[in-house]
């Protein structure tokens, strides 16, 4: 089976009357791993500094952060950025652009995945097989500045050939860039065109593992192809699916703030701003930095509930989780 | 694949099939490319070519112009040497780091191994956000360093908890032996563990090197000096700007209207599309490693 994280527990010992001598072993082994210690130590304060030391300067959510004040000195409000937040016209127009690009990703760029996926598999030609996958894997490890700025030269006006294609296409004559009718669809697009290839790699490696016989069974049985994919192949990689939809609904809000931040402008805001580029504009640019820090609080907090929300349904359906 | 199989992949309707998912698949790889190729053509290609022929993979005039252009220019030479000295000592830098962690949490009975374990993976689901992780690099005084650009993101759980996985899975006996003859942690980790790990580091190496040198988002938060600028940003400036004067670039030769976005964008690309060959040949192994449970 094919997860993505694995957590190990040490069985949890019942308490001895011989604590004392389990004290002893204790640190016999902490002396005994004295360089393993030193070795972990840079890694550590890695983690203390610039991932829990972060969680609890977050406390400025509730607080009306001065930095002339410092964290300390300034004033505590309690939920007041949070209500400020819920009751701002900007709260209903963000979710729905979050939740639309949401969509997009999780109804048609992942389905697509697993399509391709299947496609490959059903390759019979290694050659080619090897061909296409090195090819679609490439756009992955592209920038966004790249993958936007490529976007930028095929739809430039007058001259881009994506631009001159849908212009002769629809008979129309849009600036696809600046239209905020084709915000949505550009950036699907692009979610496409760069990670699709990259996802496949996950669902290849579980098509692999599938056990070939059933196949000759199915054959004898005068299974057809299609049948062979809907009943054998579709549930042997069910588990690999559905960890990946959990993965995928964690990061529900997660929008990717590099594509959506460098593909907005003026024109286009109002269906591109997002929770991600909101918080940013909201503290870097403006300064808020208490307003926008419960904004990202509010947006990791409900990850959180998406992520085990998502496994623990998957687990009473009977699938394996990632926890 | 047994042959009873083969035969019966060959109806007519599977030949169908078959034909149309090659021609399928094909189409898909070509799109993966195309937009590539197109702009590296035009890189190649004149201002007037650019602009009136709306797609072609070869240009009918060869020209370097655009690129005169980049190399006389000051920013882009210096965002480019910058970009790639980053990105090598971040590299080292973080891939070191995670290293040194993962192997003694790949001890099974390191005291202390399960609670950090679980407080990794935590970060992996909860994060506490943009602004606070700004306030605390601005608080350690490293805005407007190239500090900002790698010790943020020194360590990836991901890679981490991989890498761990690996480590973990080396035969026991290798490193025992290595024991008796009288080699302490150290030594087992430099002669024994890291000389057997040198496919998966290199693909996490390259993995890291990657983000760095594509890294968008940090620069535009902790770099406001124009002067420090990596090369993603100067191709950010340069690609969504309607056209540049020759000033704006530092360049002696004046810019190419279109054809500079062109080669920039090809300049920026062409250090990933170089480690892709060696990534390619690991990475799917490298991922899957220590990512397959029971």
């Amino acid at each position: 089976m094919t997860t993505v994280v694995e957590v190990e527990r040490e069985s949890p010992g019942t308490r001895s009357p011989r604590t004392a001598a389990r004290r002893k072993h204790l640190w016999s082994r902490m002396v005994r791993y004295r360089w393993l210690f030193f070795l972990m130590l840079p890694g550590i304060l890695y983690f203390v500094l610039f991932r829990f030391w972060p969680m609890y300067g977050a406390r400025i959510a509730f607080k009306n952060y001065i930095p002339f004040l410092g964290i300390e000195g300034s004033e505590w409000v309690g939920l007041e950025h949070f209500q400020e937040f819920m009751s701002n016209p900007d709260f209903p127009r963000l979710l729905e652009n979050t939740l639309i690009i949401a969509a997009l990703s999780l109804f048609i760029a992942f389905p697509i995945t697993i399509v391709v996926a299947l496609l490959l598999n059903e390759l019979r030609l290694q050659i080619l097989k090897r061909t296409v996958q090195t090819l679609v894997y490439i756009p992955h490890f592209l920038s966004w500045t790249v993958v936007v700025s490529l976007t930028a030269l095929l739809f430039a006006i007058g001259t881009g050939p994506l631009w001159t294609f849908f212009n002769g296409l629809f008979g129309s004559d849009t600036n696809m860039l600046a239209d905020p009718g084709w915000f949505r669809p550009l950036i699907l697009m692009q979610m496409i065109w760069k990670d699709t290839g990259w996802g496949t790699i996950i669902f290849l490696a579980a098509l692999a593992g599938v056990d070939q016989g059933q196949y000759e069974a199915a054959v004898i049985d005068g299974a057809g192809r299609w049948r062979r994919v809907w009943h054998i192949t579709l549930p042997s990689i069910r588990p690999t699916i559905v960890v990946m939809l959990i993965l995928q609904t964690g990061q529900l809000l997660n929008t990717g703030f590099e594509q959506i931040y460098l593909m907005s402008n003026a024109l286009n805001r109002n269906v591109a701003d997002v929770f991600d580029t909101y918080v940013y504009f909201a503290g870097i640019e403006q300064g808020s930095y208490s307003y926008a820090t419960a904004v990202g609080l509010f947006k990791a907090l409900v990850g959180l509930v998406l992520i085990f929300g998502t496994n623990w349904l998957a687990k009473r359906f009977n699938q394996q989780g990632i926890f | 694949m047994s042959s009873s199989i083969n035969k019966r992949f060959n109806t007519r309707a599977g030949r169908a099939f078959d034909v149309f998912n090659v021609l399928l698949l094909i189409a898909v790889g070509l799109l993966a490319l195309l937009p590539f190729l197109y702009v590296l053509a035009g890189s190649f290609a004149t201002e007037y070519e650019i602009t009136t022929r709306p797609f072609f993979v070869w240009p009918r005039e060869f020209t370097t112009t655009s690129y005169e252009s980049i190399l006389s220019s000051d920013v882009i030479v210096r965002a480019f040497v910058t970009t790639i000295v980053v990105t090598f000592v971040g590299t080292l830098i973080q891939l070191a780091l995670t290293a040194l962690m993962a192997y003694p949490l790949s001890k099974t009975d390191l005291p202390g191994r399960g609670p950090i374990l679980s407080l990794v993976i935590f970060t992996m689901v909860f994060s506490a956000g943009m602004i606070p992780t700004f306030l605390v690099v601005k608080q350690l005084g490293l805005l407007d360093t190239y500090w900002s650009l790698i010790l943020p993101m020194a360590i990836n759980p991901f890679s981490l908890i991989i890498i761990k996985n690996f480590f973990q899975q080396l035969p026991v006996e290798l490193e025992e032996s290595a024991k008796i003859d009288g080699a302490n942690e150290l030594q087992v980790l430099r002669h024994v563990v890291l000389p057997l790990s040198k496919p998966v580091l290199a693909t996490f190496a390259l993995f890291y090197a990657v983000g760095i040198w594509n890294d968008y988002m940090s620069p535009l938060l902790y770099l406001n000096d124009t002067s420090k600028w990596t090369l993603q940003m100067i191709l950010r400036q340069v690609t969504a700007a309607a056209s540049l004067t020759p000033e704006e670039l530092h360049s002696e030769v004046p810019p190419p209207a279109q054809g500079i976005k062109f080669a920039v964008v090809i300049v920026a690309t062409i250090p990933v599309l170089l480690a892709y060959p060696f990534l390619q040949k690991h990475f799917a192994k490298g991922m899957l490693i220590g990512s397959v449970k029971g």
